[in-house]
């Protein structure tokens, strides 16, 4: 492993400023590295060498020509093959994009390249982003790197162990229910999912709209928040986006000061049925945080516990109606019905969908075309819009008594590749915690803290803020990644 | 099929028997420069898929973004039909797959709409005579985006039955469209046509005020469904409707009303059922044929746009859009019939003739109200029957008629001659004087031309002309005659008579 790819990105930033490195050799180094380790991780669908490097070559020369680049100017990132490029294909992990090259860049694109960020490829997923395993990719799963018998969590398993196996500084994910939170923790990186409306969705591949938000995924809770400055934003092109001005997330994340903050651990996200190296890590991290100044008391949000139901009603039926264009008429497959001589439209776009989606996708479509018919909208659909606002208030109630809130981010470490594939039920249980910030629309970190003493594997801790709040998770997961240390891979095991 | 075994029932027959129960859905193609969601052009008639993006496309990824202008027209529609408008409204998705719907889904609008509860005070002409005035009642009036359009090449129908193959263009999709939906309408069964009529024709006339939309029906920029269903008389039972859809003439509107009501008495008389169904209304021979059953299974799964904020128009916009209005069309009406010095006859044939706002426009073009009417529910109605097309849809225009008269009150042409003119700007031959030139239409007042042909009338007719040295004035008609014959009418027939009667004193 070159060194290059044992820095972060606020270490590479300093040095490519400096002039002490190019961005050629940061982006080669990265290239080489997956090179390296790729075959056993399938962390991306797509390595964009040609174009990363052509980006690399050009922020040398700017800078070389004296002229003024942005922070992160040259550092390389990998993203999420849900966010369309218009210079490497983009595909959601389904047979259903096999190949097909956006005509138009996603807002965030836009923004990394505008930033002067080499894209070195498009990570692994779940199938439209449908999955905590990355199991549900079409193209076959991405495997831990601190195991590569275990997942790497999903959907954004790719991202994840792009960065946790150092193939890239930084990544962007896509967050629907803890889709970056959760394979942060899985692998032991960063993950953060900003407030909803935070960063643009438009040029994202859509799965759940009231839901989805990217994120950035890095090494260090700094990186994290260099790479989500640059994303975040209003957006005119994205009527969710919000127009109010970023929280400043780089000065929260280089405070990192916990004293005289009021910190309160969500009563119903945690004991039973958390793994107990899970809890015992999770309660660790939260003495360190009573003994650097944090005020922590117990809080409870009762309406949590309905999160899953809410959410397992409210995705589908967006994404039902979501994924309906796929008819294969404009772009994407196109498959005719075996045995039928001349085919109507309507039998295409049949046999294309049937052909072209996986069973998750195809689960999910079913269920929320059954929670959104007439008769059944008001039970499933109308129930589960109230239960958010149920949520949202059990959110609005906790910030009054503390400043932020805490909880494990997944009740266990990585499973077995196949371990829950049969009970897509177990796997939904994984998002108990997560899920309900997307729910709110509020932000939250995945900050890993340490091995699990059963497993060996990393565990994360979830900070949640109120809406517009981000940098108070980038504050607080500063000061807990400076006490607690957490380890980093050395190598792909 | 049973289209060939099918009896329809005379109208005025039918109605003994039945009630019908009538409700209108109008949809107005709003004239925005921009598409309802994304930036795009909505011109007429550009080149297939040429006015497309990501978002009316429907490309992976992409979102809408509302185009206030839209929601501006859809305001004024609103306020312009007395109704409610909403402090705070959201889109919802239509979802069902069809081919020329990007997205699968339609943005439109299900239980909030912008616009609720208004009306439309209609003049209906009755055959006796005089008008009389129907409250139309607005349920609600809502924003949504237009398709894409199917071109089925190859099969019989043009229908996507039996076609070869398909073609798309989706320059249309997401055109802002406006859907006008009125309540039951309640009135005398043999007025129920012509209140179909009337309302469309009337509510083009306020769109047109409001300059929301081309408002023409023959581009559909302005399409209107009727569903009607009947009600055996004084049962209190009500019948299945049946939905024809995207009526492209105001007269077509009065006639698949009528022809529906003899459709469905024949079925029920039969003891039949009617089925719910959309049916397509054929132009040529003012009938109507199945179209898609429509059933309780039609599911469209309506749930709220999370891709849109909700639209929450302030009270003082909708104040200040309210001052922008146009004259409400009845006080318009009477102010007109006023200024234009119309009997009430006069003006219910301008009115239900759809031609209110064509003499308006040529009268503000220079031409007397008289002659405006003369030439609009004249010649021109006379050709918009032979052609079977609405009065604003002849490829003339009011200026144009306006040119026309000025041609005749300058003396260059005559009413006959202006009848060509007439005939030559409907067949596209360019501008009045352009067709006045090339079909050489001028009349020859120049006195060496006239001379001549007066002299050889009068060496051709020496008997008359020896009795009008007589003083028998009156005989000059015979020699006029001849010089109009011999000049094709191209002649100013008082200066003829001039000289003839100069030559001869
Ligand atoms: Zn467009």
């Amino acid at each position: 492993m070159s060194d290059l790819t044992r820095l972060g990105a606020a270490e590479l930033a300093e040095k490519l400023a400096g002039g002490e490195v190019t961005s050629v050799d940061v982006t080669r180094a990265h290239l080489e590295r997956i090179g390296e380790v790729d075959s056993r991780l399938h962390a991306f669908l797509h390595v964009g060498e040609e174009s990363a490097m052509a980006t690399a070559a050009d922020v040398d020369a700017r800078r070389a020509a004296g002229e003024d680049v942005p922070t992160l100017a040259g550092v390389p990132v990998a993203v999420k093959d849900l966010i369309n490029t218009t210079d490497q294909p983009t595909t959601a992990g389904s047979r259903m994009l096999e190949g097909w090259v956006p005509p138009y860049d996603a807002t965030v694109v836009a923004r990394l390249r505008a930033a002067g960020l080499p894209i070195l490829g498009k990570t692994n997923l779940d199938e439209f982003a449908m999955g905590s395993s990355n199991e549900h990719s079409a193209y076959g799963p991405t495997r831990n790197p601190w195991d590569t018998d275990r997942i790497p969590g999903g959907s954004s398993g790719g991202s994840a162990a792009a960065v946790a196996s150092h193939e890239a500084p930084l990544a962007l994910g896509t967050d629907t229910g803890g889709s970056i939170r959760q394979p942060g923790a899985m692998t032991g990186v960063v993950g953060m999912k900003p407030t909803y409306g935070g960063v643009s969705r438009y040029g994202v591949v859509a799965m759940a709209s009231s839901l989805d938000q990217v994120g950035p995924m890095a090494r260090s809770v700094l990186d994290a928040a260099l790479l989500h400055e640059v994303v975040a934003g209003h957006d005119p092109l994205d009527s969710t986006s919000i127009d109010a001005p970023v929280p400043d997330v780089v000065a929260a994340a280089r405070r990192g000061d916990v004293s005289g903050l009021k910190i309160g651990i969500v009563r119903e996200l945690g004991g039973e049925g958390f793994q107990p190296g899970v809890q015992a890590a999770f309660d660790g991290a939260v003495e360190q945080l009573a003994q650097a100044g944090a005020e922590v008391v117990e809080v409870a949000c009762p309406s949590f516990r309905h999160g899953i139901a809410a959410y397992y009603l409210v995705m589908p039926s967006e994404v039902s109606s979501n994924l309906a264009r796929f008819d294969a008429m404009r772009y994407g497959l196109r498959v005719s019905p075996e045995g039928v001589p001349d085919p109507s439209a309507e039998q295409v776009m049949s046999a294309s969908r049937d052909a072209g989606f996986g069973d998750e996708v195809k689960r999910r479509i079913v269920l929320g075309t059954y929670a959104l018919s007439s008769g059944y909208y008001d039970a499933y659909y109308g129930s589960a819009q109230k239960v958010r606002t149920l949520i949202a208030r059990d959110f609005a109630a906790a910030f009054e008594q503390v400043d932020v809130l805490v909880s494990p981010t997944a009740p266990t470490t990585a499973w077995r590749l196949g371990e829950k594939s049969d009970d897509p039920l177990a796997m939904y249980l994984e998002d108990v915690c997560t899920i309900p910030a997307n729910l709110a629309g509020v932000p939250g970190l995945s900050l890993p803290v340490g091995l699990a003493d059963d497993t060996g594997l990393p565990v994360g801790v979830q900070f949640l803020a109120p809406a517009l709040a981000d940098d108070r998770v980038y504050n607080v997961a500063a000061a807990l990644e400076r006490l607690v240390a957490a380890p980093v891979l050395e190598e792909v095991r | 099929m049973t289209t060939a075994t099918q009896k329809i029932v005379p109208f005025d027959e039918a109605i003994t028997r039945y009630d019908p129960v009538m409700g209108l859905e109008v949809h107005v193609e709003l004239n925005t420069a921009t598409k309802m969601f994304c930036g795009c052009a909505t011109a007429f008639g550009a080149e297939p898929n040429t006015q497309v993006c990501p978002v009316c496309l429907g490309l992976p990824g992409a979102l809408p973004v509302v185009n206030a202008k839209a929601v501006e027209s859809a305001i004024r529609i609103g306020l312009a039909l007395s109704c409610d408008i909403a402090e705070w409204c959201r889109f919802a998705r239509k979802n069902y797959f069809y081919p020329d719907m990007p997205k699968n889904f339609q943005t439109s609008q299900y239980d909030e709409p912008i616009a609720f509860d208004g009306y439309l005070d209609v003049e209906v002409p009755l055959e006796e005579g005089g008008t009389r005035t129907v409250r139309v009642e607005i349920e609600r009036a809502h924003m949504e985006e237009d398709t894409g359009k199917s071109l089925h090449v190859g099969g019989a129908t043009g229908r996507i039955h039996g076609a070869d193959h398909s073609l798309l263009d989706y320059n249309r999709a997401g055109i802002p469209l406006i859907e006008i939906v009125t309540r039951t309408i309640h009135v005398p069964a043999e007025l129920a046509p012509a209140v179909a009529r009337a309302f469309v024709t009337q509510l083009r006339d306020l769109i047109v005020a409001l300059d929301v939309s081309d408002a023409r029906m023959d581009q559909g920029s302005l399409r209107a469904d009727v569903n009607l269903s009947l009600s055996p008389k004084d049962s209190g039972v009500l019948g299945t409707r049946s939905e024809t859809k995207n009526v492209n003439s105001f007269r077509s509107v009065e006639r698949a009303v009528r022809y529906e009501i003899g459709r469905h008495a024949g079925v029920l008389d039969a003891g039949g059922s009617i089925l719910q169904e959309t049916r397509h209304f054929h132009e040529a021979n003012g009938s109507t044929s199945a179209g898609r059953e429509k059933s309780d299974a039609d599911d469209y799964r309506y749930f709220p746009e999370p891709d849109l904020a909700p639209v929450a128009p302030s009270r003082e916009w909708v104040e200040e859009l309210r001052g922008t209005l146009p004259e409400p069309p009845s006080e318009r009406r009477r102010r007109l019939q006023a200024e234009w010095e119309f009997s009430d006859l006069d003006m219910r044939d301008t009115v239900g003739a759809g031609a209110l706002d064509l003499v308006a426009a040529t009268v503000a073009a220079g031409t007397t109200p008289a002659a405006a009417k003369k030439w609009w529910l004249g010649e021109l109605a006379r050709r918009a029957n032979e052609d079977g097309t609405d009065l604003a849809d002849l490829p003339i225009t009011p200026e144009q008629v306006a040119a026309i008269q000025g041609l005749i009150d300058a003396g260059r042409v005559n009413d006959k001659l202006a009848r060509q003119v007439f005939e030559g700007v409907l067949a596209g031959e360019g501008t009045p004087d352009e067709v006045v030139s090339t079909r050489g239409l001028e009349v020859v007042s120049d006195d060496g031309a006239l001379g001549d042909a007066v002299d050889r009338a009068i060496e051709a007719n020496p008997d008359v002309a020896q009795k009008i040295r007589d003083g028998k004035v009156q005989a000059a008609g015979a020699l006029i005659g001849a010089v109009m014959k011999e000049m094709r009418g191209q002649a100013d027939a008082g200066r003829v008579r001039e000289l003839v009667l100069e030559k001869l004193s």
